[in-house]
């Protein structure tokens, strides 16, 4: 399966290898389509491909990390 | 005769036929309607407008569905009302309030559900679906009442039931999701991707969004003929504001008005304010938050337009207010008190915020100034239950004169 998302990063993991590691330890494929970092910053709109329980496995400990993971559209509740 | 002729992404301006996506399959940016606006501007006049239905449908040749009936409760075309008692309050002279309290479902959601609606079924959908905590809910299930079609209204669990009976009673079905607001918004995603329905603001979004554009064509018509100074927006996902300015720059690029010098102002509640916060650091990008405010309809912690309503902002030379809760509940009064309109949370950010900015100059005193009142207070009670003051009288003339002696009304 192929899942869009959007990982939000916060100052302190910057520096660190997730999306790398995403790919080696948990087998999905990773594909950046775009993205906004620098030193204090920034997020990564991506998709993911793998097996339905890699993908989850895989964004469970990225947010276990503290990444923050959205959907590529942003919020879909609305007021 | 239908305009659009395209949806292009916002991002890498790559064209894509119109069809239900809203994410460029390229980059992942949002997808924006393309029009053929040398077309319209043959097409096009102040006449032929003045001369439509007095519903956003005025500007059926700006809105991106085909030809044929429209699914149409009479959104749009509200009125434009002089504030002479507000003004005089915030020290404004030229104050005017756009007020969108009276639509069919009573929030500014018809304008965009109408043209979800109708451009759903002319692409043969048979169900329009979408996530909400109270207004989006219930125009979609009106919509789709009026329009035959069946509809899934995605709701958080917890979700109090006097906000789910506005939805409830057209007869969609309603899921209540067991899980964070997080992860209402994620299933809603999987479920969008899975089903082959109208999901409003999702598949359907691009077409959906331009329906805000009515609230900019609206107000330049009813100020006859010239966009306004200053328009306070409240913003949510940030689509509203980025539409409205885009509707009023259209009205110029079309040669229905000659200039378009708006400053465009956008509040929202300080518990969810992550694009007056980006605004505030100077940065483009904005941080989603965990929304904590009262003010419902504005609580979108990861707002999709939030990128291009800072881009607006920097176009008009706006401003980026964030208000308190018991600020917004000041709002509500104060307009309340002083215009007889009684407004959701939403406007209490509004008339707050518009109350900041006229303090700190920000506002002429004599400026062209437009407020937009997106939602109806019959929606938000519960916040403002505390001004519920009663005199407890007996059934005696004599009780009733004790009453207004007590309370200094003799």
């Amino acid at each position: 399966m192929k899942q869009k998302v959007k990982f939000t990063f916060p100052p302190k993991l910057v520096q660190e290898p997730v999306i790398y590691k995403l790919g080696v330890d948990f087998h999905v494929v990773t594909n950046i389509r775009r993205a906004d970092v620098d030193d204090t910053q920034g997020w990564v709109v991506l998709e993911l491909e793998g097996t339905q329980r890699d993908i989850k496995r895989g964004l469970d400990w990225v947010r276990e990390k503290g990444v923050r993971v959205d959907p590529v559209s942003g919020d879909v509740v609305e007021g | 005769m239908a305009f659009a002729t395209a949806l292009r992404c916002r991002e890498c301006s790559r064209e894509y036929p119109l069809e239900p996506m809203n994410i460029c399959e390229w980059c992942f940016g949002p997808c924006e309607v393309v029009y053929d606006y040398e077309a319209i501007r043959k097409q096009i006049s102040r006449k032929s407008i003045e001369a439509g239905p007095l519903t956003v449908w005025r500007y059926r040749d700006l809105l991106p569905v085909g030809d044929g009936p429209v699914v149409d409760l009479h959104a749009g075309y509200t009125p434009l009302l002089k504030a002479d008692n507000l003004g005089r309050m915030l020290g404004l002279d030229n104050l005017y309030l756009k007020n969108d309290c009276v639509n069919p479902t009573y929030s500014f959601k018809d304008r965009v559900v109408t043209v979800a609606a109708t451009i759903a079924r002319q692409m043969g959908f048979d169900t329009l679906a979408c996530a909400s905590t109270g207004n989006l809910a219930g125009a979609v299930a009106a919509h789709a009442a009026k329009a035959g079609m069946k509809a899934y209204v995605f709701i958080p669990a917890d979700l109090e039931k006097v906000k789910v009976v506005g939805a409830a009673i057209y007869g969609p079905t309603v899921v209540a999701v067991n899980g964070s607001y997080d992860d209402v918004n994620r299933l809603c995603s999987e479920v969008a991707d899975n089903y082959r329905w109208a999901f409003v603001n999702v598949n359907i979004r691009p077409y959906y969004a331009e329906g805000s554009k009515t609230l900019g064509y609206e107000v330049v018509e009813q100020l006859g003929w010239r966009a306004p100074d200053h328009a306070i927006v409240p913003v949510a996902s940030g689509s509203l504001l980025t539409k409205v300015w885009k509707g009023m720059n259209e009205f110029k690029d079309l040669g229905l008005i000659s200039e378009v010098k708006t400053r465009m102002h956008m509040v929202q509640p300080l518990g969810c304010s992550p694009v007056v916060t980006a605004h505030a650091e100077g940065v483009m990008s904005v941080k989603p938050v965990k929304p904590n405010t009262i003010a419902k309809s504005l609580a979108i912690g990861n707002p999709a337009d939030g990128y291009y309503a800072l881009k607006v902002l920097k176009e008009s030379h706006g401003t980026a207010t964030a208000v308190t809760d018991p600020e917004v509940i000041e709002g509500i009064h104060l307009l309340a008190r002083t215009e007889g309109i009684f407004a959701e949370t939403a406007a209490g950010v509004v008339i707050s915020g518009l109350r900041k900015l006229a303090q700190s100059g920000a506002i002429g005193k004599h400026d062209l100034t437009v407020a937009y009142i997106t939602g109806n207070g019959l929606k938000t009670q519960e916040v403002v239950e505390d001004s519920v003051k009663t005199w407890p009288v007996q059934p005696t003339l004599a009780s009733f004169r004790h009453a207004l002696a007590a309370h200094g009304h003799a």
